[in-house]
C-alpha cells in the first residue's frame, strides 16, 4: 500500500510553525515525547513506546564456533525488521534505504562502542561462546524510529539473563533456568541514540521529529550518547552542512536527554525486579491497563465499559500544551492591540484574541538559551503556574508495569 | 422485528448478531398484520430475511425507521456523492491522479473544474487539496472524483489549501460534525474564527488566524473524537479561559 503523500500546504504549515516554534503537539523544541518502557515475560523482551512510535526488541543466545579473528570473544548479531504494520510505506521483504541506515546506526552504536563485554561470554575458547541476538520490530512508526529502537535494544540487553554453563574438563553443561539462575549480561555503559532534525539549511533544529516533521526535514543528525558524556557514533544524513558551534551544542543537549533516559531505563529495570521478585505477575499483558480505554481503542459514547476520566484527563491535558504556550506573566491591558494582527474577529468577542499574539511574541523570545537545563526549567515554570501535569513535559516520567485493578 | 430493534437502539452491537423476523410473534385477533420496512443504513446488511450486523459499534435510529450502526472506522472506502479532501499526486495528460485514501488513487477530469476548457486548464499542481466530490465510486471500477456539480458550477468544490493544515480523523467524527447544529462545532464558534473544511474521508483542514490557534483547534478537534460531551465542555472552556 502507498503512503499518503504530504501535500504541499502542510509542507508549507509546518515549515511555518517550525519557524515560530510551534511543534504539532505542543512540544518545546527540545522535548522529547513520553517515554514507556515496559518488559516482556521473558528475560530480554522490551516495548518502548515513544509518543506513539512503538518498538519491540528481544533478545535471544545461542552457543556457536566464534570467528577464526576473535577465538574468545563472544558475537553480537542485530537484526531490525520494518512491518507494514508500523506503516504503509513499509514494504516486507524489500530491504529499503531506512532499514539499511537503521540497521548499520544500531550496530555502529552497540557493537563498536563495546557496551557489552564480549570476553564473558565465551565458553569454551576457539569452540563455543554465546551469540546474542537482538531483534528488533517495529510495530508503528510516528517518526524517530531510530531512538526507539537504540532504547529498546539497550533496555532488553540490560534485562536479559543467559543460561548459565558449567566446564568440567571437556564437557560443558548448559544449565536451563530451572537447575541453575540464568546470568545477566555484563553491560559496561549504556549508549543511548539522540536524533536532531534541521530545517531551513540548519536554520532550525528539533529533537525528536514525529512522522510528519521527517518529512519535511532538510537532514538529521543521530548522536549516540552514553551517561558518561562518551559520544559512541555520529551520523549525519541529508547532506546538511553544519557549523560547528551547532554539533557541539547539539552534543550539550544530547548528554542532558541521554542522562535523562539512562535513569528512566534503570528505573524500569528496578520496577521490573522487584515486581518479578515479589512475585507478582509481570509481564506484557500485565502492563496494558485492564478494562479501561486506552488512545488506541475508541470510545463509544454509551458503552457500558467505564473509567475513562482517567485517560479522558490525560487527554486534556496533553491538549492544553498549546494553549498553555500562551500562558505568559504580563497581564494584557484591556484594548490593546497588535500591528499585523490580521483578521478582524466578527463573532463579538473582545479583544483576547490579540493579547495572545503579544503573549506568544515574548515567550519566543525565552526559547533560545545556551543550554538546554535552562530552556526546561523556564518550561517547568510556565507549566507550573498551572497545578495539573502535562503529559508531554519533557520530565519523561513513566509507568512501567501498570498493576491490574485489584479486582 | 422492529420492536427488537428498537430495543437495541444506543447499544453495543458486533459483526454477526442476526434479527430475524419473527413471522408468528403473537397474532392479534383485531389489528391487520401490518408490513415492516426498514432502512438498514451503514453496518447492517440483509440477509434473506434476517439483518446482520457486519460493523461493531452502537445502533442508531432515526424517525420513521432508519437504522444504522455507528462505527469508529479510520479506513476510507469511496461511496458516490460522498465530498473528500484529496491531494493530488500526478498529472497524467488529462487526468489528474488524487489520492482519497483508499485503496486506489482516485481520477480527476481537467475538465471537471468550473469554468475549465480544453484552452483553459485549471491551475492544480502536484501536492494541491482539492475538495471534490465522487462521481464514480464502487468495488469494480476505479474512482473518479469531479469538482463541479451536475450545474456546472462549482459550489465550493476545487483546489484550496494555503496557509492551513491537514490532518486526519476517523470517520465517525467527521459525520458527526457534518449533522446540522452539531454542538461540536458550536462549541468550536465560540473560541475563535475559523475555516474548517471536511472531507468525508477523514480528512480535516482548518485555518485560523495564527498558527498557534490553528494547531490548537486542530488538537481540540483531535481530541473531542474520544471526549463525551461534558468532558468536551470543560475542555473548550479551558482553552477559552486560558488565553486570558
Amino acid at each position: 500500500m502507498r503512503d499518503t503523500p504530504l501535500s504541499n500546504c502542510e509542507r508549507d504549515f509546518l515549515l511555518k510553525a517550525i519557524e515560530e516554534k510551534k511543534r504539532l503537539d505542543g512540544r518545546q523544541t527540545y522535548d522529547y515525547r513520553n517515554i514507556k518502557i515496559t518488559f516482556g515475560t521473558d528475560y530480554g523482551c522490551c516495548f518502548v513506546d515513544l509518543g506513539k512510535t512503538r518498538v519491540m526488541a528481544q533478545v535471544s543466545c545461542e552457543l556457536v564456533t566464534p570467528k577464526e579473528s576473535r577465538p574468545n570473544e563472544g558475537i553480537m548479531f542485530f537484526n531490525l525488521e520494518l512491518s507494514p504494520m508500523a506503516s504503509p510505506a513499509f514494504e516486507l521483504g524489500r530491504s529499503s534505504e531506512l532499514l539499511v541506515k537503521l540497521n548499520r546506526q544500531l550496530e555502529r552504536c552497540l557493537r563498536n562502542s563495546k557496551c557489552i563485554d564480549t570476553e564473558s561470554l565465551c565458553v569454551v575458547s576457539g569452540e563455543k561462546v554465546w551469540q546474542i541476538r537482538v531483534d528488533v520490530h517495529m510495530l508503528n512508526h510516528d517518526g524517530n524510529l531510530m531512538d526507539a529502537t537504540s532504547i529498546a535494544a539497550i533496555a532488553a540487553l540490560s534485562h536479559f539473563k543467559r543460561p548459565d554453563v558449567g566446564i568440567q574438563g571437556d564437557e560443558v553443561t548448559v544449565y536451563s533456568a530451572q537447575e541453575r539462575d540464568p546470568i545477566a549480561l555484563s553491560i559496561y555503559h549504556m549508549p543511548i541514540c539522540v536524533s536532531f532534525s534541521f530545517f531551513q539549511q540548519g536554520t532550525y533544529l528539533l529533537v525528536d521529529p514525529c512522522e510528519r516533521e521527517e518529512r519535511v526535514m532538510d537532514g538529521l543528525l543521530m548522536i549516540a550518547m552514553n551517561k558518561h558524556r562518551e559520544i559512541c557514533s555520529i551520523q549525519s544524513s541529508g547532506g546538511i552542512m553544519l557549523l560547528k558551534e551547532q554539533v557541539l551544542r547539539c552534543s550539550t543537549i544530547a548528554s542532558v536527554k541521554v542522562s535523562e533516559i539512562t535513569d528512566l531505563i534503570a528505573k524500569a529495570l528496578e520496577n521490573d525486579k522487584k515486581a518479578r521478585k515479589e512475585g507478582r505477575k509481570c509481564g506484557f499483558a500485565e502492563s496494558m491497563p485492564q478494562e479501561r480505554i486506552t488512545a488506541l481503542k475508541n470510545l463509544e459514547t454509551t458503552v457500558e465499559m467505564t473509567d475513562l476520566t482517567k485517560q479522558a484527563s490525560d487527554i486534556v491535558e496533553g491538549v492544553e500544551t498549546p494553549a498553555e504556550m500562551a500562558l505568559s506573566p504580563v497581564v494584557p491591558a484591556p484594548g490593546v492591540g497588535q500591528v499585523g494582527a490580521g483578521l478582524q474577529n466578527a463573532w463579538g468577542l473582545e479583544d483576547e484574541e490579540d493579547d495572545e499574539d503579544e503573549e506568544e511574541e515574548e515567550e519566543e523570545d525565552g526559547d533560545e538559551p545556551e543550554v538546554t537545563i535552562v530552556a526546561e526549567k523556564r518550561g517547568n515554570k510556565k507549566k507550573g503556574e498551572r497545578p495539573v501535569v502535562i503529559i508531554s513535559d519533557s520530565e519523561e516520567e513513566e509507568v512501567v508495569i501498570l498493576n491490574p485493578e485489584s479486582s | 422485528m422492529e420492536s427488537c430493534l428498537k430495543i437495541k437502539v444506543g447499544a453495543v452491537l458486533l459483526p454477526g448478531d442476526v434479527f430475524t423476523f419473527i413471522k408468528t410473534d403473537t397474532i392479534s385477533l383485531t389489528d391487520t398484520l401490518k408490513d415492516e420496512k426498514i432502512i438498514c443504513g451503514p453496518g447492517l446488511r440483509r440477509n434473506g430475511d434476517d439483518v446482520v450486523v457486519c460493523k461493531s459499534g452502537v445502533l442508531r435510529h432515526k424517525n420513521p425507521n432508519l437504522y444504522w450502526v455507528d462505527s469508529q472506522q479510520r479506513r476510507y472506502v469511496p461511496v458516490k456523492g460522498e465530498s473528500v479532501i484529496g491531494i493530488v499526486t500526478t498529472k497524467s495528460g488529462d487526468v489528474f491522479k488524487v489520492d482519497v485514501g483508499g485503496s486506489e488513487q482516485a481520477s480527476l477530469s481537467y475538465l471537471a473544474f468550473e469554468g475549465a476548457t480544453k484552452r483553459n486548464r485549471p491551475n492544480v499542481q502536484v501536492g494541491d487539496l482539492v475538495y471534490a466530490q465522487f462521481l464514480i465510486a464502487n468495488k469494480d471500477m476505479e474512482p473518479e472524483l469531479v469538482c463541479i456539480d451536475s450545474s456546472g458550477r462549482a459550489n465550493g468544490l476545487g483546489v484550496f489549501g494555503a496557509g492551513g493544515l491537514l490532518f486526519k480523523v476517523s470517520l465517525g467524527l467527521v459525520r458527526r460534525l457534518l449533522t446540522p447544529q452539531n454542538e461540536i462545532l458550536k462549541d468550536l464558534e465560540k473560541l475563535y474564527p475559523c475555516e474548517l473544511v471536511l472531507g468525508m474521508n477523514g480528512r480535516l483542514w482548518v485555518r485560523a488566524a495564527t498558527v498557534q490557534k490553528t494547531l490548537i483547534v486542530a488538537n481540540l478537534l483531535e481530541s473531542s473524537e474520544n471526549m463525551t460531551a461534558q468532558q468536551r465542555r470543560t475542555l473548550f472552556k479551558r482553552v477559552a479561559d486560558g488565553n486570558l
